[in-house]
């Protein structure tokens, strides 16, 4: 299973990237594309939107289903990629080149909580 | 009616909104769980590293990397399907002096006197050796038992195959049947035969090009068959039937032979397909699911299924007076996404002029680059009027459309921008 080891996840099966201003980038793993198959639309949320831990921000759907995508700690959206929307198979061929949106995170210990490369491995193995 | 909200999931496959599970198949599902019946080809799929889900039971190939690559293999070329969950049931005499003195099937209950009693379709229709009727198998009340497809293979000899979560229900439901009617006939569930469905415009080349070699005869008994025909050689039974919109075979054989023949027809250049891409062909080719499109609370002139019932000939069958006593108020019938902002799924809510209705089945044409469906519409609203479809809160505007959407490789709807295969 492909889980790089610079990235926090959510048992929910979100990627999250801490930069450099702080801000956290947000994407779907490989698990869970390759999981849900061919990936055809993508909602994302307004820039501007304050979002609560676990809050519903974003919406995945492929072929077969259509997915939530929670918010991973709180805070406000400050970017979403537009790229992905127009063209949603990106995250099929590399769910971690491809993010979903950037969050402001209302506060910044809260990345602490989230699992590391070996705690999410385990947790997809329980699934 | 509740309102109901369309399934949603988490990217675990969980639903969200508690409510049971509808759609077809989970997106998550355990390995290797041993409750699940298996088809003969099970360890094939593994090894190819087929996604397996848990399909009505079995342990089936939801896809083997991605689902649209072998919708288009199918529509372009050829692609096969392990369909072995699926039931084939022959009707016969109890023993061959009831088929000699029986031999029409006229005097008494023969298996044609017994078929046309038992489905909605009419059995007469089959005048020919070798061909096939699709049908529904009704109850008393005009529900829909199961739909299926009745081969006739000879005066006095006919072979039914029947949807896998149903067949235990359909065999014991026909059984009380023949009871009732004091038929000398036998039902032989044939869990010995194992069946792949060889799909595309070149599937039938396909399959000939491995049958010269293994079984010469069934080659030269296939070779003239006119869509909707079967032929049986040696211990294969092969029809020209299937459930894609595009020509192929549906070939039925020794479960003994199947790891070998679906090798041959690997090697052959058949593109292995999931039940992914066969839900998304046959939704394309304006086909019904059971389970979804129709099932015992509904019945087939609610179901988009009309064309397939004889109400007109003196016959008696199972279910005629309940249909003669009502008249429709529903009808099924497509849909096209207009609007971005999803995919159209099975429950989501319809809004017509004429009244709510809703979704039965909904995907997103790898064909077409839009979102269809079926569904369950007021009767009154006709092809080329508008709807709106409730997504996530949001009303989508919808086109409603007479299905198929897709036939042979060609679009069908005129309002839809080609672009190209």
């Amino acid at each position: 299973m492909n889980v790089p080891t610079n990235l926090k996840y959510t048992a929910s099966h979100e990627w999250i990237r801490s930069e450099s201003d702080g801000t956290l980038t947000i994407g779907i793993t490989d698990h869970a594309q390759e999981a849900l198959g061919d990936l055809v639309f993508i909602e994302l949320p307004a820039i501007g939107r304050k979002v609560k831990a676990g809050e519903t921000c974003a919406v995945v759907e492929s072929v077969k289903a259509a997915s939530d995508i929670y918010a991973p700690v709180s805070g406000e959206i400050v970017a979403v990629n537009e790229q992905v929307v127009a063209s949603p198979e990106m995250i099929n061929a590399d769910a971690y080149g491809h993010w979903l949106y950037k969050l402001k995170p209302a506060n910044a210990a809260d990345v602490a909580s989230l699992l590391d490369a070996a705690a999410y491995t385990s947790a997809v193995g329980e699934e | 009616m509740p309102h109901r909200r369309d399934a949603r999931r988490n990217l675990s496959g969980k639903r969200t909104d508690g409510a049971k599970l509808t759609n077809g198949f989970a997106v998550f599902c355990r390995l290797g769980n041993a409750l699940l019946k298996q088809t003969p080809l099970n360890t094939v799929h593994r090894a190819a590293g087929a996604r397996m889900v848990d399909f009505g039971g079995w342990d089936m190939p939801v896809s083997y990397g991605s689902q649209i690559e072998e919708h288009l293999a199918v529509r372009r070329d050829a692609g096969m399907f392990d369909v072995s969950h699926m039931l084939a049931v022959d009707i016969e005499p109890r023993n061959a002096t009831e088929a000699k003195e029986n031999p029409n099937g006229v005097a008494g209950e023969g298996a044609r006197d017994f078929l046309r009693y038992a489905l909605a379709n009419n059995v007469d229709k089959l005048t020919v050796a070798g061909k096939a009727l699709y049908s529904c198998l009704l109850k008393p009340d005009g529900g829909v038992l199961d739909d299926l497809i009745v081969y006739f293979l000879s005066e006095n000899r006919f072979r039914i195959v029947v949807n896998a979560s149903t067949a235990d229900k359909d065999v014991a439901w026909l059984r009380s049947l023949i009871d009732e009617r004091g038929a000398k006939l036998t039902l032989t569930p044939r869990r010995d035969l194992a069946m792949i469905a060889v799909q595309g415009p070149h599937a039938r080349e396909r399959v000939w090009a491995v049958l010269q070699h293994r079984n010469a005869e069934a080659k030269a008994a296939t070779e003239p068959l006119k869509p909707f025909m079967a032929a049986e050689a040696g211990e294969y039974f092969i029809a020209r039937t299937g459930y894609t919109g595009e020509d192929g075979f549906e070939v039925m054989l020794p479960s003994t032979h199947a790891i070998e023949f679906w090798q041959a027809l690997a090697a052959a250049g058949v593109r292995p397909c999931g039940l992914g891409a066969r839900d998304t062909l046959r939704l394309e080719a304006g086909m019904n699911l059971y389970g979804q499109d129709m099932d015992e609370t509904v019945n087939p002139l609610e179901s988009g299924l009309t064309w397939t019932v004889d109400l007109v000939s003196a016959r008696d069958f199972v279910g005629k007076a309940a249909l003669l006593a009502q008249t429709p108020t529903r009808q099924l019938t497509g849909l096209l996404l207009e609007d971005k902002g999803g995919v159209l799924r099975a429950r989501q809510k319809v809004m017509t002029w004429a009244g709510e209705g809703e979704i039965t089945s909904g995907t997103f044409s790898p064909t077409l680059g839009a979102s269809i469906a079926l569904a369950r519409l007021p009767a009154g609203v006709v092809a080329g009027e508008r709807a709106q479809v409730e997504v996530r809160g949001k009303a989508l505007a919808a086109r409603i459309v007479k299905p198929p959407f897709v036939r042979h490789g060609k679009r069908l709807l005129a309002s839809i921008k080609e672009k190209p295969l």
